[in-house]
């Protein structure tokens, strides 16, 4: 009862004075029933199981903590890619600094403009993904999003398409409380690649719904960072279809809260859905959650979970991973790895690796570890004349290699491990 | 070169004295081998001249011209020129044979003040020299000593000392598990490395590597002292009657 109460209350205080947001009846309706779903399931406290490892009370406070901005001297992320660049500044779309959102192959909306349309494809995606993730494990933040959500894009790909959309989301306001959410649909046999990058808010509330049709690839890379303060709960929803694939990368740098809950369910044959990320923080501050839950509902599938984190000085990673297959998801490859590198004792990792598996003819295997760094490696760099800093860098960076060899473009994957050794020598 | 004197050496964890007093002078372009039983503290003697963490240092001094190098990290004995040949040499995975490579070749140039090597000069050089110790542009990519047979990583031990050109460079029983044909080969590398400035300490078990890489001086070592020294016959000797008659004779 107690618990109830509190999430009662929870729910009360941080839905009170909260208007969503006016568009067409669908969207309208959508946002209704997602408002009634955040309503029955009540928001996360410490108390639930599922966030355990991590206090939302930072996600779901009525009043939002403040997040100083981060400066350094970096340039922006993926700057030498072509790319499709749109802009959000604390959660508001920055048309000026935006490139033009006509694209070969490609269809992008704002949010607002998709909504406020009496017919749109997107009536098939927006909440309803996420409707779908909240069984068996409940997520009434992501609810929360699809009822709130101010601003965002919409994208439909039809083609193959080469060139990257990047999703640049800057944070200038110390107080920003954005919720954004973006719809991606990838149709039979097209092709795209979604970049996300920047640190976006002092909190954020963001949704990634995807929807890859048969025979169609989807490539998201995300870079989350690096400001110090900044808070984060992500949702990404993916509903892959037969002989498709689905591939997503995230790198985290810093933040003192980030949650980012990957939920992909497989529904058609021969498909191949991979998660990982990579993150590094610093200090006691810093605590990164990756939550991932991956259904497999379709023979032949491949699924893989791979996660790195290094920490140190007191930092605290969590990892809390499913893999379900259910009767008849017969020929699964399912893989789950996840990893930490403690830099010191006072870091720490938590990991809770799920498999829960309703088929006969199935290969599943997972794996967690925490370690330091090899100190046999350490001195053999070390008696080449490598300085001991430099040697644990290296070491650091290659413990991280095989998250960022998930990356499939090599472009991308070389510009974060360039961003990863300025934060390394650096030291934020 | 290389000056040891009165060298005590203790495991840090335990209360067990390991080097009970090693002298050991080696001059300019020469080089010494190092014989003995298991346990008498060779291997004890290569890591701690090479700084590594484990050993506690009691009483006496190492120096390499002049400099004293148990005040000094790893990487500043790399620096001034020491190189240890690892026993076991480390896999890494994650770094390429490589960046390894370049990296510790130009942490060292910095650490002396001089300028860096560019991209195509290493590229050059490291090609060079791996081809002379038949060493495939596949185990430079591949990361360092992962999956490399026991032969690919003595070899890869050699061109990382070709690489760095070090004044002193101590062999840790580098013919251990090598076939006849892989220890010629290891040899003929450390042997085009032999020049005037440069000296060596070879470490081992058996004469044959001694057949290859001719030393000036030979050394038995037990229990924690150099117990005997000479010329390459007291290798012989040692092939040919163990070490039980030279231990008796010294006791």
């Amino acid at each position: 009862m107690a618990l109830a109460k509190l999430k009662a209350d929870t729910t009360a205080a941080r839905l009170s004075g909260v208007s969503l947001p006016d568009g067409a009846g669908w969207a309208n309706a959508a946002r209704a029933d997602a408002l009634a779903r955040v309503q029955q399931m009540g928001l996360p406290t410490k108390r639930d199981e599922y966030w355990k490892y991590t206090d939302p009370a930072s996600l779901t406070a009525a009043d939002p903590p403040t997040a100083a901005l981060f400066h350094n001297d970096e340039g922006p992320l993926f700057d030498a890619v072509d790319r499709v660049r749109i802009v959000f500044v604390d959660g508001v779309f920055d048309a000026a600094a935006s490139d033009d959102l006509s694209a070969e192959g490609l269809e992008i909306e704002r949010l607002v403009d998709a909504t406020a349309r009496d017919i749109h494809w997107a009536k098939d995606v927006y909440g309803v993904l996420e409707a779908r993730g909240q069984v068996p494990v409940e997520r009434p933040l992501a609810a929360l999003n699809t009822a709130m959500a101010t601003d965002g894009v919409v994208i439909r790909a039809t083609g193959k398409v080469t060139k990257p959309v990047n999703l640049i989301y800057l944070h200038k306001d110390v107080a920003s409380d954005v919720t954004l959410h973006n719809v991606v649909k990838v149709e039979a046999g097209a092709d795209m690649t979604l970049l996300e990058t920047g640190p976006a808010a002092a909190r954020f509330s963001k949704s990634l719904e995807v929807e890859v049709a048969d025979g169609g690839a989807f490539h998201h890379v995300r870079a989350q960072g690096r400001d110090h303060e900044r808070r984060a709960v992500t949702h990404c929803f993916a509903k892959i279809g037969a002989e498709s694939t689905f591939k997503s990368f995230t790198l985290t740098f810093n933040g003192v809260l980030t949650r980012n809950e990957c939920v992909l369910e497989i529904v058609g044959d021969d498909a191949v859905a991979h998660v990982a990320g990579a993150c590094v923080g610093d200090g006691r501050d810093f605590h990164h959650d990756d939550t991932v839950f991956v259904t497999h509902d379709a023979v032949n599938c491949e699924s893989r979970q791979v996660f790195k984190k290094v920490l140190r000085n007191g930092a605290t990673g969590v990892f809390q991973g499913k893999i379900l297959v259910k009767a008849g998801a017969q020929k699964t490859d399912g893989y789950q790895i996840s990893q930490s590198l403690l830099l010191d004792e006072d870091s720490q990792f938590l990991a809770k690796p799920e498999l829960e598996i309703y088929a006969d003819d199935v290969a599943c295997s997972h794996g967690s570890t925490s370690g330091a760094i090899d100190e046999d490696a350490l001195f053999y760099l070390r008696s080449r004349g490598v300085p001991e800093q430099e040697a644990q860098n290296l070491l650091t960076l290659a413990f991280l290699a095989e998250a960022l060899e998930e990356i499939e473009n090599d472009a991308l994957a070389d510009d974060l491990r360039d961003r990863l050794e300025g934060w390394l020598s650096r030291h934020s | 070169m290389l000056e040891i004197k009165d060298l005590h050496v203790k495991l840090e964890e335990e209360d067990k004295q390991i080097l009970k007093g090693v002298d050991l002078t080696i001059e300019p372009g020469s080089v010494h081998a190092i014989m003995g039983p298991n346990g008498s503290g060779k291997s004890t003697l290569s890591y701690v001249l090479s700084g590594k963490d484990g050993y506690e240092v009691t009483n006496g001094e190492a120096s390499l011209e002049g400099a004293d190098l148990l005040d000094m990290d790893p990487e500043e004995r790399a620096a001034v020129g020491l190189f240890l040949a690892f026993q076991y040499p480390v896999e890494i995975p994650g770094v390429g044979n490589m960046t390894f490579l370049r990296t510790a070749v130009n942490a060292q140039r910095k650490a002396r003040g001089e300028e860096e090597l560019s991209a195509a000069d290493f590229l050059k050089e490291v090609r060079a020299k791996a081809k002379s110790l038949k060493i495939d542009a596949d185990m430079l990519k591949r990361p360092v000593n992962v999956g490399f047979s026991g032969g690919e990583k003595k070899r890869n031990e050699i061109l990382q000392m070709a690489m760095l050109e070090p004044k002193m460079c101590i062999l840790d029983e580098t013919d251990s598990g090598l076939d006849v044909d892989a220890m010629k080969l290891v040899a003929e590398g450390v042997n085009a490395l032999r020049s005037t400035g440069r000296s060596f300490l070879v470490i081992t078990h058996y004469q044959r590597l001694l057949d290859h890489i001719k030393p000036d001086v030979v050394h038995i070592m037990a229990d924690g002292k150099i117990v005997k020294s000479g010329g390459p016959e007291l290798a012989l000797e040692v092939e040919n009657n163990g070490y039980a008659d030279i231990l008796a004779e010294v006791a």
